[in-house]
């Protein structure tokens, strides 16, 4: 299947974001982070394990009539840090953003150590991963100072 | 607010000065001398969980420099156990309090403590996290005994899984230049992650579980306790333990000036017979628990040790 091919998948859309060179099966995990659930009245259009040269195989997320803002983005980067955006207004694209890996990852994720101060919920304080390297990605917790599971870390998406 | 949570918090220089002025305060740690340096000042005393020698010497260290302290009390008669975070219980301490001293079981909660408070924290231990106070009073000791920190042969032994002493007290070494043997049977090595940190420092970490071969070269011989409760069974943990055990007839071709140290409390690990040695350090290190905390705290509360105390404090 040739990219356009992997594009036509889902027709085009008018408005919203492209989220295009998602890891492939990763998609979920990236709608779950975004906050992006089924009973929204937004059409969302999924593709997963499509062909692609760049990654071998990849996931494509079209959300129809929301614009992502660039702080929303960048909580992807612990999955998806390669993905391309684009904004797209009237059937072209407006803006191409970029994910941008910040120095600490709030409210993202809580630390996966399970004798972490923060595994209580009822404590106030923001979740606060540290990113110690760029690559290969490694964060660690700012309470316990344990580096964190990024696997798993899909699993405490907050 | 700055506080004391793990060894990062203090540069080299600021652990060697830290250690000077409790060196000074030694008479007044010994009750020899009245030196109210922190006249006026409050430590809150935060035990979430239970601690002897932490909690007393701190509140020894604040005593003796004149201040006051106040405790949390039992955990289980506390607000604690009516569900009340971290954070509110350290909002409320810190109305009360000038400076906070606390141990609580989960990994993490002394620098969140630090993050919600608007007073110093020291951290006392913090899960199977760190422990700085407990480090600064082992480097006092291991200095005290050797003259320096730099260049020691230190060799930590027992559980260095999940003794937190050793975690600190390893790091700190090795900033220092010291030579570190970890000493340990094979289920209570030292965590990977703090040996591959310990090795991206530049260290070179011996990992054996042969301690009685390492003891004449040792400056240093730091034993922990090999708690019972981390083996299967009975059988496992009495043939692990008795290789851990040291007896003053060990100690026959050590170096003279080699000490013993042992962050308290022991169970079998030192037999009495080594108390009476030379190498026996584990009680004034233990003493010494009083001195680096109120060096420690006047530190953090910017309160100057005069380089003359004999000028300030008055002889008891």
């Amino acid at each position: 299947m040739s990219q356009e091919g992997n594009m036509r998948r889902v027709t085009a859309i008018k408005n919203g974001t492209v989220i295009d060179h998602v890891p492939a099966g990763k998609a979920l995990s990236v709608l779950k982070m975004l906050g992006i659930e089924g009973d929204m009245s937004n059409p969302v259009s999924l593709v997963m394990n499509v062909p692609s040269k760049k990654m071998g195989g990849k996931d494509i997320i079209k959300v129809e009539d929301r614009e992502l803002t660039q702080n929303e983005l960048d909580r992807l980067a612990l999955v998806a840090p390669d993905a391309s955006v684009a904004i797209i207004r009237a059937y072209s694209v407006a803006e191409k953003l970029e994910i941008n890996l910040t120095e600490e990852v709030v409210n993202v994720a809580r630390c996966t150590f399970s004798n972490c101060i923060t595994i209580n919920p009822r404590e106030p304080l923001p979740h606060r991963l540290v990113v110690t390297k760029r690559d290969p990605l490694e964060l660690r917790c700012r309470y316990c100072g344990k580096t964190q599971d990024i696997e798993g870390l899909v699993d405490s998406l907050l | 607010m700055p506080g004391l949570i793990t060894m990062d918090d203090l540069t080299n220089e600021e652990i060697t000065s830290i250690l000077d002025d409790a060196e000074r305060l030694l008479p007044v740690a010994r009750g020899e001398m009245y030196l109210p340096l922190l006249q006026g000042r409050i430590l809150g005393n935060l035990f979430f969980e239970p601690s002897t020698r932490t909690r007393m010497s701190f509140e020894t260290a604040m005593k003796r420099l004149g201040g006051d302290v106040v405790n949390l009390g039992d955990v289980k008669t506390s607000s604690v156990v009516k569900g009340e975070t971290l954070f509110d219980t350290i909002q409320m301490v810190d109305g009360y309090t000038d400076i906070i001293a606390m141990r609580h079981p989960r990994q993490g909660a002394a620098q969140y403590a630090c993050d919600s408070a608007r007073v110093p924290i020291l951290n006392g231990g913090d899960g199977a996290g760190h422990h700085p106070t407990q480090t600064m009073l082992d480097l006092f000791t291991i200095r005290q005994a050797h003259g320096t920190l730099e260049g020691l042969n230190v060799v930590l032994a027992g559980d260095l899984r999940y003794g937190r002493t050793v975690h600190s007290l390893s790091h700190a070494l090795i900033r220092f230049g010291c030579n570190v043997t970890f000493a340990s049977p094979d289920s209570l090595r030292m965590p990977e992650e703090i040996v591959a940190d310990l090795k991206e420092h530049g260290a070179e970490v011996v990992e054996t579980d042969d301690l009685l071969a390492q003891i004449n070269n040792a400056d240093v011989i730091y034993m922990t306790r090999i708690q019972k409760e981390r083996f299967p069974d009975e059988d496992e943990y009495a043939k692990v333990a008795g290789a851990y055990k040291l007896q003053a007839s060990d100690l026959d071709g050590a170096k003279a000036e080699m000490i013993i140290m042992h962050p308290l409390p022991r169970v079998d690990e030192i037999h009495p017979s080594v108390d009476s040695t030379r190498h026996a350090r584990y009680f004034e290190q233990a003493f010494n628990g009083v001195v680096a905390r109120m060096s420690l705290m006047c530190w953090l509360l910017g309160v100057t040790v005069p380089e003359d105390i004999n000028e300030k404090g008055v002889i008891l």
